[in-house]
């Protein structure tokens, strides 16, 4: 489903929806997912993003992202050198991902003292994202929604105990994936809510002895 | 938005006995994200940020991160050609002024996409200055516009990188195009076409940039594509019915962009970005940029 103001929007620094914007918020959804501003972060361009990026301030969008600016926040245009003041140690590199990937698509690793995490996003058009790859897990993530990301031992019951939780706290759940390596392994879950869960239904869903991470990720606009 | 089809915003807009820019409000409101107040809210802060883009813009101060682009806005503003001072010239200069905003990574709003940012503000703000329309009205354009891009991002591509420039200034142009027959008072099925006869001129048009910046051609291409949309408008206004229906011609446009070769696509590799002035000019801009942005 395509919103009217995903075309009349956003509200952006220039130049490029798809290589500004979406890169921002990839970077924003990122960062979203290691819950701090990274001490240290690695972004492998792909495809366009490669080629035209720097251009396109792409670099500068994503390190904004990762800081925590919004696409329509000026501070883009100078935000891979206010990464370096605030430590943020950021490398860029251009790269050819395997397997098939839209042709804006960036692999970022951010870290933030023991916690790492790696994201493959696609910036599809209009400032619209895709994340596709979590860790290693195949997602599908759009960003427009709160999107809950946990990873659970595979096994009879999880999914009911964790739709529960959020029902018990009258959160809808917009869509849901769950996907895993290994029958037995571990899975990973993702539900985009229609409002953020609430930290009693996030408490909850860590309690229950299956699951192993609880992320929760607001909407990145 | 749930439309998959022009035919079906038209079939609604004619059971309803609504425009087309109604039908896309109403249709956005059942999705049931936002309220109607929320949306016709943030659809205000868009045609604000627009109004904000062309004033900055037409003052010929600004110029894009590379030097590239710049002041052409304001030499548009001052015309003193056949057209000077006519809409014509008003919706080039205010194309001109949005897009030179944003290659100086200014603040702009992407409609449907930073590329293409200057053609929809261009033409209706132009349209806004010359028959005295209200932002009322206005909002409800910016739906039909919304209305159109939505259906183009359904059924084709609003990505350069994907379908070429077509899908960007080109969906623009569309898209103005409607917005325009709607703040006019035409039909739904005159916007229809206005959006058929717009798009028919932009099929097959590629994405080229020098060096892959959001510049060269695409501030002047965002000048042309106003000129497009204008002339959708006029011929669909004075009734002319373009024969492949609107549904078709984006489909084309889908079609185009899938098998358009990648040099077309955004990547600098073919079109005016290969000629040997642009990879000059790329060359001498670009190397700086990169020394300065790595840092």
């Amino acid at each position: 489903m395509v919103s009217l103001l995903d075309i009349i929007g956003p509200v952006m620094v220039g130049p490029s929806s798809s290589h500004t914007a979406g890169a921002c918020r990839i970077g924003l959804f990122a960062r979203g997912m290691l819950g701090a501003t990274p001490d240290k972060a690695l972004v492998e361009l792909h495809g366009s993003f490669a080629r035209t990026g720097v251009g396109h301030g792409t670099d500068r969008a994503i390190a904004g992202g990762l800081l925590g600016f919004h696409p329509d926040d000026e501070r883009l245009r100078g935000a891979v050198d206010e990464a370096a003041t605030a430590g943020v140690v950021i490398t860029f590199e251009n790269t050819k991902l395997r397997g098939e990937h839209h042709p804006n698509t960036t692999r970022i690793t951010v870290e933030q003292g023991k916690t790492k995490v790696t994201v493959i996003g696609s910036s599809i058009g209009a400032g619209r994202i895709l994340i596709t790859e979590l860790d290693g897990y195949p997602v599908e993530i759009s960003g427009s929604f709160p999107v809950l990301v946990i990873v659970a031992q595979d096994r009879p019951g999880i999914i009911a105990a964790i739709s529960s939780a959020l029902a018990a706290e009258e959160t809808n759940i917009s869509t849901m994936r769950v996907s895993r390596r290994q029958k037995g392994g571990d899975a990973i879950h993702v539900y985009e809510l229609d409002a953020p869960a609430t930290s009693a239904a996030i408490e909850r869903i860590r309690a229950l002895p299956a699951v192993k991470h609880v992320r929760a990720v607001d909407r990145v606009s | 938005m749930s439309y998959d089809s022009m035919q079906e915003a038209l079939e609604r807009a004619a059971k309803e006995g609504i425009s087309l820019g109604e039908a896309g409000l109403r249709a956005e409101v059942e999705q049931g994200l936002k309220t109607r107040e929320q949306i016709e809210h943030s659809l205000q802060r868009a045609l604000d940020v627009m109004r904000h883009a062309i004033a900055e813009g037409r003052k010929g101060h600004l110029r894009s991160v590379s030097g590239l682009v710049g002041g052409d806005a304001f030499k548009l503003a001052k015309a003193k050609g056949p057209l000077g001072g006519t809409l014509f010239t008003e919706v080039l200069a205010n194309a001109l002024a949005v897009q030179e905003v944003n290659a100086a990574m200014g603040v702009i709003v992407a409609a449907p996409t930073a590329g293409g940012a200057g053609v929809l503000p261009g033409v209706l703000l132009g349209l806004a200055k010359s028959n005295n329309l209200d932002d009322t009205t206005l909002i409800r354009g910016l739906a039909a516009a919304g209305l159109v891009g939505a259906v183009c991002a359904v059924r084709a591509s609003l990505s350069g990188a994907e379908g070429g420039c077509q899908a960007e200034t080109g969906a623009a142009a569309a898209m103005a195009a409607a917005a325009g027959v709607e703040v006019l008072g035409g039909t739904p099925e005159e916007a229809a076409h206005a959006v058929a006869l717009t798009m028919q001129g932009t099929l097959g048009l590629v994405c080229d940039p020098l060096g892959g910046l959001v510049e060269i051609p695409c501030v002047y291409r965002n000048a042309t594509g106003g000129a497009m949309a204008l002339a959708g408008i006029e011929m669909a206004l004075a009734g002319v019915r373009f024969p492949i229906p609107v549904d078709e011609v984006i489909d084309t446009m889908g079609e185009i962009g899938r098998n358009m070769d990648v040099r077309y696509r955004e990547t600098a590799g073919g079109g005016l970005a290969a000629t040997p002035t642009g990879r000059k000019l790329a060359k001498s801009r670009l190397v700086e940029l990169k020394g300065t942005k790595r840092s």
